[in-house]
């Protein structure tokens, strides 16, 4: 309820916005600070706006960029060990694309590929060291590794069109969806045609107690080491006075 | 109901921990083990990475072998001595086992040799339990009463420089040989995330011919320390422990520990050691399977070490 009334509120305050000039393409976000707390299990965040004319919508939301280290396995000795490595960066954390139709119907190849829409259409910079096929392989393991893991979809949510204006998607944001700076884009297409793009920021951020553990770990070690064995301690000595008078 | 456990950056359910702290609680308090080598696995069956998994069962463990400790000291069933002998070597050998636990971890190996390291110590040692008590069980048969045969043989250990007296485990030994053994239990205490009673106790009953009433004490007595020292250089070292993790195991573990104790006085010690040799072999088995089937897929990411602060 409170995320139709947001809606609404929001598209009103849209269209009163709209300038003289009209702009063929404006949204917003349900929210553009997603706050990981204690209790935190993934939140729904709902993506809305309106366009000027007719035309197919496309999102892409994605993640901060990372540098992940890729490895592959292989059989030594009877064992499956890690044997080999490769270090990507510039892959986003987090990646959902949206349509309102098929992208493949929407979207041309070069479009699709100008603007990373679709998994295969993510940009990263490869392997250095490694031979192109090769390194397409690892960006595969990647690309399936990152998916098993609910980071990357390649399934294309669904914009849905109140009327030829008014488009809304919601995209789930899973418990695990990492912390940073996060890009919502918005492609407004017509016969396979870019018109109109519009981003917007949004981040995702730890707070409260839970953020306040993990900056302590990271910024004060050894006193966070110190801390934990004192607790461990103080609680291992509690239970056993706590038991000896039951 | 989710809670979010900030260093392993994952969401678990509340119970799910509380629930996996009690079993492996009522398990150590039935069958007089740390229940770490059990904790450990099963936190990265449910998802923890391995990494935070034993760095924050280290934790746990200081608070499960104090409260386990105060209880043997009231009894005098600490030799001190000799845990102190067993410690100075424990601190060594652990705060090696941390240094090669991150360089294992840098070189992404260090699923392979947590998950080798469990294969190995945990079949020898459950084959060996299992052997002993299928013995003890036959011969309770034949004869009707267990002999315990001599304390201990001498051997070449005997031989060895360096000798220590210790009046409360009646023994005059080389104290090079508790140095070695606390040593090889504090790199396995770190790279596995156990206190390594496991093999503490077996080593002090046969290796050191130590009196079984004080070898649980003893072993637990620097057990603390050295799971605190384990503790202190993962937090520091590698952040991997999280607290709220092994709190919430921590509350667990207690309740499930004094419920386990109270059954494990009604059962027979060689079936109670029979049973915890089968668990012992099947979650080395389960482990070795992992590790000799093919994986889902031969790929796996993880993200760049941030390296810490400091």
């Amino acid at each position: 309820m409170r995320c139709a009334a947001a809606l609404v509120i929001g598209l009103l305050v849209l269209l009163m916005a709209t300038p003289a000039r009209a702009q063929s393409l404006v949204f917003d976000l349900s929210s553009h600070l997603i706050a990981i707390t204690t209790g935190f299990s993934g939140i729904e965040l709902l993506l809305f706006g309106a366009t000027e004319g007719e035309g197919d919508v496309v999102v892409v939301l994605r993640g901060p960029e990372t540098a992940p280290v890729v490895r592959k396995k292989s059989r030594v000795a009877g064992i499956w060990i890690n044997t080999e490595r490769a270090q990507f960066s510039g892959v986003p954390a987090f990646y959902r694309v949206a349509a309102s139709r098929p992208v493949e119907q929407v979207a041309p190849p070069p479009v699709r590929a100008r603007h990373q829409i679709g998994l295969e259409n993510i940009r990263m910079t490869p392997p250095t060291d490694a031979r192109p096929e090769v390194a397409a392989a690892f960006r595969a393991g990647l690309l399936r590794n990152q998916e098993a893991r609910g980071l990357f979809s390649s399934e294309v949510g669904r914009v849905t069109f109140l009327g030829p204006r008014l488009f809304r998607t919601r995209v789930f944001l899973p418990a695990n969806v990492p912390p940073g700076a996060y890009t919502a884009e918005v492609l407004l297409l017509r016969n396979g045609q870019v018109i109109a793009a519009q981003t917007t920021p949004m981040f995702v951020s730890k707070i409260g107690l839970g953020a306040e553990v993990y900056d302590f770990a990271h910024r004060h070690a050894a006193l966070y080491g110190i801390l934990a064995i004192l607790l461990a301690a103080a609680s291992g000595w509690g239970a056993s006075v706590a038991f000896r008078k039951a | 109901m989710q809670v979010y456990l900030p260093i392993a950056e994952m969401s678990v359910d509340v119970f799910l921990i509380l629930g996996l702290g009690g079993g492996v609680g009522l398990l150590s308090g039935l069958f007089g083990v740390g229940g770490g080598f059990l904790m450990t696995p099963l936190l990265i069956f449910v998802g923890v990475p391995p990494a935070v998994a034993v760095g924050s069962e280290a934790a746990q463990i200081v608070a499960s072998s104090v409260s386990g400790v105060l209880a043997h000291t009231r009894r005098g069933n600490v030799d001190f001595r000799m845990g102190a002998v067993l410690l100075a070597g424990g601190i060594v050998g652990s705060t090696a086992g941390v240094q090669l636990f991150a360089f294992l971890r840098s070189v992404g190996q260090v699923d392979l040799v947590v998950a080798l390291s469990y294969v190995i110590m945990l079949g020898t040692v459950g084959t060996l339990m299992l052997q002993e008590a299928v013995r003890t069980l036959i011969r309770h048969r034949r004869t009707g009463v267990a002999n315990r045969g001599k304390l201990h043989q001498h051997n070449f250990l005997h031989g060895l420089p360096l000798k220590m007296r210790f009046p409360k485990s009646k023994l005059y030994i080389s104290s090079l040989l508790p140095l070695t053994i606390g040593m090889f239990v504090g790199v396995l205490s770190a790279l596995m995330g156990v206190g390594g009673g496991f093999i503490m106790v077996p080593a002090m009953i046969y290796l050191l011919g130590m009196p079984t009433s004080v070898v649980v004490g003893t072993s637990l007595f620097q057990i603390i320390f050295v799971t605190s020292n384990v503790t202190f250089l993962q937090a520091y070292q590698n952040q991997t422990v999280d607290m709220v993790l092994a709190l919430l195991l921590v509350a667990g573990g207690v309740v499930g520990a004094q419920i386990g104790a109270r059954v494990g006085a009604k059962l027979r010690g060689e079936q109670l050691r029979g049973l915890m040799a089968l668990m012992v072999l099947s979650v080395a088995i389960k482990l070795a399977w992992d590790l000799v089937s093919t994986p889902e897929d031969l790929f796996s990411t993880g993200l760049p070490e941030s390296g810490g602060s400091h």
